[in-house]
């Protein structure tokens, strides 16, 4: 680690005025950023720590019947107050990393990240959340751009997440060995007027939606509705842990079972 | 009822007092008055060849205090080998010499080639990216085939290719085992892996070096698993201090499993560096450094043939192996894949014709070593991997396969055609425990449950047999061993009657401190709370050889029995001295001498005061004091064997394998402490089932080390393990240690993989995929529907 300055903010707009010192950069719940900072992959003259923010935290139900989590929130606190409210969002942040990280790991710094083998993002991307932030509101669909990129600008805060909350939804993760982050993870969430399926881990475009899948389950909802597609193992991920093969497999299976279990 | 004390009682280890609360005193928990800071330069590439190393700039960075490149080290020694193995056509091991920091060449990622000294860790570091270095990168020698095949690119350029040795065990039997096998009816072929793994103990490495200008005495605080071999190994072998200058003090140890066994460059550096200031140098391993610069296990690749009737009694086994030594000859590595490997390679089976080949070589990986097991899980895994494929091959049982071919126990002692000489067991009485505790009979209505919920389950059964309490040195002398491995104890009665017992074997994590105690308390009569056990300290304990080869009980507890005796036999000749009887006359029984046919009895603690206080003692004939010292040199190894079962559940949509049971059941001989062996039991399992099912260390063909953190090196965690079935009911006590043991360390480690992989081929031929023999560990999600799919 080099050394860096430490500010603690009691209010966003402090934050934001704190963010924007030169090499300044935000602080979640510094599951990611820590190791990278001791790794002394990363060299910020001040760290901003979004913990200390209380409008940032929490879980609640919006007027318009939304669940909105605070972008500070930490991973255990979803898992826990957003159970009834939208319980496969609450099973997700419950099988993120393990009882230290949840406590401290956030849905903005998950979100902000964007790691291509996060959890969050699917389930964003799959309930047609939107992000806000200090400047603008922006939808799911427009917010991830890839591994590790979103649309964010340079000292953009997350400040909320805003789930519209399906009827049914399940999220069905396989765990990397290792990591156990989601070697792949399909969420799929059914609304009204449609379903909608988001694959996290697979692609080396990131999180992404399957269009073929969402067609045929708003046809039938049944697992076996997606068991015929085929999905190809062109532009998946081929590491240690997994071929393209295993990943385009792991899609089709894992969309089944959710929507087995939603 | 249990006893609850002395031999056989599950007394609960006084250890983990500290140990579970935080109070334990590891490496890293000292700090010396004034100490400066060590941080090592890594090679980032797995070969090159070192040009200009640009200090200046560091060397003005604050609070640097010194800098030390290969340079510095050139005149000294290297670390050696412990063992030397000469190659079948009779030509020397070739030792290229293994400096203290890597000079002319870097030879694997993670070789050291510099290290700072500053006053601080950050300061350190700081430096340390201000350095310079001119590394042109070579062609990095990673397969060992191909390391073999093309020797162009030479990971030692002194040495004609990269083989180490070419070792036949034993080369005389070779013509007759190659006609045993071209004439038999049957012989099934399998190539195996047996994958790499990093120990990753949960302390990682650290050394403190201290010089003391006043009395030219040295001090190295460390993480080892036996401080006399260490002082040895780094005294006089590398930097040429003489022995008795030298301190080497190993406190609470957070893990070996082997990986602390060996003396590394770090401790020699902080040595060096503390003599050079005139101040305590400390280094500590960040977990990175673990992974890179560890000694690894393992990472053999073996070709092995099973002949045998159409009845499955075997004739013949032969094998081919090549094993990975890595960059430089780590202080076991020769040992490790020959007499600790082809040694065993008869298993519990008679089999009259078994001749092993193993070519080790160099590579340009990190070097490989002894690991929890160490040669004997690579033999058992070949072994009774193939027998299980023969088994099905032949259309026979798997458990009735290997009952057929049992060693039987009016056989013993039994001579193996590879050199051991087994004294005493019973495999049909573990193998019919095991049936029992694993409940086979009920394997039929578990696998229709299973199938219920969609799922492939499959039973894995093995047999494993190791030679522990390592180990007789006449033997392993006349086999090339460079070092004698007896162990050593002294044992100190207080004025007060209470004991401190000096061990030269050293815990960590085995439980010695309770175990010991255990062990004197029972022979003396008296409470294990007035025991003390002393370990880990040079100035303090008798030059024993450590812990490691499941040797600390066989071997060391022998050395304290053997001493204990003559404690006992001194405190006779007080006691009768106070009697006023011969000595001969004089019995000890439950901590009280008495004269035999008499009233006339002394007690324990009034002896020990008389020895201290020795008014009137006739002192040409009798010492005051009551302390004796005894060696212990084992006769033969002892020969811990059993039978494990293996039940998992095998997703056939993503090929995840999960452990629905496993059950063991081994012959240990005698039993000192049953709660620590089913604990030392319940380890090695979780290390095997690691093996079996997520842990492998991976290379690629630039030798970067891609499982190089715990993002992509799968250690096992507790959700992985099912709760564990563990006997120990069968009990051929060992022939020739007083103490009857064998030694359980290992066991676990050595016994469960293929156990595991037997279990996962056997639920894929009952779901239908008939078409898979064998997959190579680690059996990962993405292995086992690969091999599913044709
Ligand atoms: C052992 C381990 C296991 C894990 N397992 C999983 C898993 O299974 N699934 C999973 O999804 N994740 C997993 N994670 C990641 C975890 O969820 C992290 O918490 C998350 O990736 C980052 O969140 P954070 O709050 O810790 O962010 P930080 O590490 O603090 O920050 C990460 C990045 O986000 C930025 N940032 C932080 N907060 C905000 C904000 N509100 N607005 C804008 N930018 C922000 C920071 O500047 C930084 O660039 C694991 C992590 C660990 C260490």
């Amino acid at each position: 680690m080099y050394a860096f300055e430490f500010a603690r903010p009691r209010t966003i707009a402090e934050a934001v005025k704190a963010l924007k010192r030169d090499e300044a950069l935000a602080l979640g719940g510094g599951q990611t950023l820590i190791p990278t900072l001791k790794n002394r992959l990363a060299s910020p003259s001040v760290l901003v720590s979004l913990t200390g923010i209380a409008e940032m935290k929490g879980v609640c139900r919006t007027d318009d019947g939304m669940v909105a989590v605070g972008g500070g929130t930490p991973h255990a606190v979803v898992a826990r107050e957003a159970r009834k409210l939208y319980p496969a969002l609450a099973a997700l942040a419950g099988g993120i990393g393990d009882p230290a990280v949840r406590s401290r790991g956030t849905i903005g710094g998950s979100l902000a990240n964007n790691d291509p083998a996060a959890c969050y993002p699917a389930a964003v991307l799959a309930s047609g959340a939107t992000i806000v932030t200090n400047r603008r509101k922006i939808p799911a669909d427009k917010f991830f751009r890839g591994m590790f990129s979103t649309a964010l600008a340079e000292g953009e805060i997350i400040i909320e997440v805003r789930f519209p909350v399906p009827r049914k939804a399940s999220y069905q993760k396989f765990r990397q060995p290792a990591s156990r982050f989601a070697l792949t993870g399909v969420f799929v969430a059914r609304f009204d007027d449609g379903v909608r399926v988001a694959v996290t881990g697979a692609s080396e475009g990131g999180v992404y939606r399957w269009k073929e899948a969402e067609k045929a389950l708003t046809a039938a909802f049944r697992p076996s509705a997606v068991e015929g597609l085929k999905v190809s193992p062109k532009g998946m991920i081929g590491d240690l842990h997994g071929t393209p093969e295993y990943r385009a497999n792991l899609v089709r299976v894992l969309t089944a079972r959710a929507v087995a279990a939603a | 009822m249990p006893k609850d004390h002395g031999i056989g009682a599950p007394m609960t280890r006084r250890e983990d007092v500290r140990f579970l609360m935080g109070r334990g005193t590891y490496t890293d928990d000292v700090n010396v008055q004034g100490q400066a800071h060590a941080v090592f330069l890594r090679s980032q590439v797995a070969h090159g060849r070192i040009g200009k190393i640009d200090t200046r700039a560091a060397a003005k960075m604050p609070g640097v205090l010194a800098i030390f490149t290969g340079e510095d080290f050139k005149d000294v020694g290297g670390n050696p080998a412990g063992w030397f193995i000469g190659s079948r056509d009779g030509t020397p091991m070739r030792e290229p010499k293994r400096p203290v920091l890597a000079h002319g060449k870097v030879r694997h990622v993670g070789d050291a080639y510099a290290a700072v000294v500053a006053e601080t860790y950050a300061q350190a570091r700081d430096a340390a990216e201000a350095i310079v270095a001119d590394i042109r990168e070579l062609p990095a020698v990673v397969d060992m085939a191909e390391a073999v095949r093309n020797p162009k690119n030479r990971v030692h350029d002194e040495l004609p290719d990269n083989v180490c040795f070419d070792w036949g065990w034993i080369e005389d039997n070779r013509a007759k085992v190659d006609a045993a096998i071209r004439a038999a009816p049957h012989v099934t072929t399998l190539h195996l892996v047996n994958n790499r793994l990093i120990p990753n103990a949960m302390e990682p490495r650290a050394s403190i070096g201290e010089y003391n200008p006043g009395t030219g005495d040295y001090r190295l605080t460390t993480t080892s698993q036996n401080p006399h071999l260490t002082r040895l190994l780094v005294a006089a072998f590398v930097l040429g201090i003489p022995e008795h200058k030298l301190t080497v003090v190993a406190p609470d140890v957070g893990g070996g499993f082997g990986s602390k066994i060996y003396h590394y460059g770090e401790e020699a550096l902080v040595l060096a560096a503390a003599r050079r200031l005139g101040r305590p140098v400390k280094w500590t391993a960040e977990r990175s450094e673990s992974f890179l610069a560890d000694a690894h296990g393992r990472d053999h690749v073996t070709k092995i043939e099973l002949a045998c009737e159409k009845d499955g009694t075997f004739i013949a086994i032969r094998t081919e192996t090549l094993a990975n030594v890595g960059a430089y000859l780590s202080n076991f590595s020769t040992v490790t894949p020959t007499f600790l490997h082809g040694t065993l390679m008869a298993g519990n089976y008679r089999v009259p014709n078994v001749y092993v080949n193993v070519k080790t070589v160099f590579t340009n990986t990190a070097p490989v070593d002894a690991y929890r097991g160490a040669g004997r899980p690579e033999a058992t895994f070949s072994i009774e991997r193939v027998i299980d494929v023969a088994a099905r091959e032949l259309g026979i049982d798997p458990i009735e396969i290997r009952r057929r071919n049992f060693i039987t126990p009016d056989m013993f002692p039994y001579t193996t055609p590879v050199g051991l000489q087994y004294d005493t067991g019973n495999y049909g009485a573990t193998m019919d425990r095991l049936v029992e505790i694993a409940d086979i009979a009920g394997f039929e209505q578990r696998r229709a449950e299973s199938a219920r919920k969609g799922l492939l389950r499959g039973l894995g059964v093995n047999c494993y047999i190791e030679a522990c309490g390592i180990a007789p040195s006449n033997l392993v002398g006349a086999l090339g061993a460079r070092v004698g491995l007896y162990d050593a104890a002294t044992v100190r009665v207080n004025a007060t009657g209470n004991l401190s017992i000096m061990t030269g074997a050293h815990s960590h994590g085995q439980g010695h401190e309770t175990a010991f105690a255990q062990v004197v308390a029972e022979r003396l009569g008296i409470p294990e709370s007035s025991i003390e056990i002393v370990h880990g300290d040079t100035s303090k304990i008798p030059f024993g050889m450590g812990s490691y080869g499941s040797r600390s009980l066989a071997v060391c507890g022998s050395a304290i029995v053997r001493a204990t005796d003559k404690i006992i036999a001194k405190a006779k000749k007080i006691a009768a001295h106070m009697m006023e009887a011969a000595p001969e006359d004089v019995e000890f029984r439950d901590g009280k001498f008495s004269v035999v046919g008499t009233d006339k009895s002394v007690d324990w603690g009034a002896v020990c005061l008389k020895a201290y206080v020795p008014h009137n003692f006739p002192h040409e004939s009798l010492e005051p004091g009551l302390e004796e010292t005894a060696f212990y040199d084992p006769a033969n190894f002892t020969y811990p064997a059993g039978a494990y079962a293996c039940e998992v559940e095998v997703d056939p949509g993503t090929g995840k394998v999960t452990i629905a049971s496993f059950a063991a059941a081994d012959d240990f001989g005698n039993i000192v402490n049953p709660l620590i062996v089913e604990g030392q039991v319940h380890g090695g399992l979780a290390q095997g089932i690691g093996q079996a099912l997520t842990e492998g260390a991976v290379y690629d063909s630039s030798g970067q080390l891609l499982t190089a953190s715990y993002m992509d090196y799968a250690m096992p965690r507790a959700d992985d393990l099912p709760f564990f079935r563990v006997d120990h009911s069968c009990r051929t006590p060992c022939t020739h240690n007083p103490l009857g043991v064998k030694g359980c360390g290992e066991a676990g480690a050595i016994g469960s993989p293929p156990a595991v992989v037997n279990a996962v081929i056997d639920a894929l031929h009952r779901g239908g995929y008939t078409h898979v023999r064998h997959i190579d560990m680690p059996l990962s999600p993405v292995r086992v529907w690969s091999a599913m799919q044709r």
